[in-house]
């Protein structure tokens, strides 16, 4: 258990290197780049892009994401927040989902 | 592989959504069946690893980015159907929280990358060993046309957008791209690049678990879904 937190701990720390790779992925663009690259923008894609603003777009902090080293701590937050939020829904699911112990074994 | 809102139709969403919906019932059924209470926190685990790995973009030749799943994985450690509903909670939480991947979409993301790639990755796996082909080779392996499968299926997704929707001159609705370049694109990112990585990591983390002695854990629920002691 202490070696699969240590390990959990070092992979977060590391998450910055996925900031490193240049671009974005295919097929992921923002409206700006669709417009550059087509010519306009779809008008569907207009209207259902942005349904939810996210609290913490593209893993970072808004407004903290001037530099490399900014966009890494706020890398490395996201990470943790999205760990944190999924110990909590699989906390709430362990209620409803899985056996009782003892049952069936 | 994480398709935005507003690239696919909302009633492509919704055909992708209802596509789930079952995945997702027979997969808490079998969960039910075959997870004690107390094993829930190792899907929260897979859940999370998944969630990680997928935040170390890597380069594609040609300037664009894709990363690793860790489907495959997942699905050997929980079986299949535990791995769908943890890779599926790692998809709703990036939609939600950090913007990666729609939420319209996320059935289709979903459908792609918690349905097709642990299923498929799981499949090839589980034949590979009926050839006595070790686990280590056979995960890596399962895990590469796992996730290949995955992007193929997105592919095809963004691909027939402009071909189902557009307007009466011709522009595109959504998706402008069809599936004579997107098929190519996200092929040659997964191929080439992702695939090896997610072969890697899926052998490497197979490998450090069967030299731990964590095999036991590691194939625990998948015996136990194919009805095996263990």
């Amino acid at each position: 258990m202490k070696k699969l937190l240590i390990a959990a701990i070092v992979i977060i720390l590391l998450t910055p290197i996925g900031l490193l790779a240049p671009g974005s992925a295919w097929g992921e663009w923002g409206i700006d780049e669709i417009k550059n690259m087509v010519g306009y923008v779809p008008s569907g894609m207009k209207h259902f892009s942005d349904t939810v603003k996210a609290l913490f777009p593209d893993y970072g902090i808004p407004g903290f994401d001037k530099n490399f080293f900014q966009q890494s701590i706020g890398y490395i937050f996201s990470a943790i927040v999205g760990i944190a939020v999924i110990a909590i829904v699989f906390f709430i699911l362990s209620k409803m989902i899985g056996r009782q112990e003892g049952k069936n074994e | 592989m994480h398709i935005p809102d507003g690239y696919l139709s909302p009633s492509t969403c919704a055909v992708m959504g209802a596509a789930m919906v079952p995945v997702l019932a027979v997969a808490t059924k079998k969960v039910n069946e075959t997870f004690d209470k107390k094993d829930v926190p190792t899907m929260a685990i897979g859940s999370a690893f998944a969630f990680t790995i997928m935040m170390f973009n890597v380069p594609i030749p040609g300037g664009t980015t894709a990363h690793a799943v860790g489907a495959t994985l997942l699905a050997i450690a929980l079986g299949p159907w535990g791995a769908s509903i943890s890779l599926t909670v790692a998809l709703l939480i990036q939609s939600l929280f950090f913007g990666d991947g729609g939420i319209l979409a996320l059935g289709a993301n979903s459908f792609n990358m918690a349905f097709v790639a642990p299923f498929v990755g799981y499949g090839v796996y589980m034949l590979l060993q009926k050839f006595k082909v070790g686990k280590v080779i056979s995960s890596a392996i399962g895990a590469y046309i796992g996730i290949n499968a995955a992007a193929l299926a997105a592919s095809i997704e963004l691909g027939l957008q402009p071909v189902l929707f557009h307007t009466a001159d011709g522009r595109a609705l959504y998706f402008p791209y069809g599936l004579s370049q997107s098929i190519p694109a996200m092929m040659l990112a997964h191929l080439t690049v992702a695939g090896l990585v997610e072969a890697a990591v899926t052998g490497l983390v197979v490998h450090y678990l069967i030299k731990a002695g964590e095999d036991n854990l590691l194939y625990k629920f998948s015996y136990r879904l194919r009805g095996e002691n263990k």
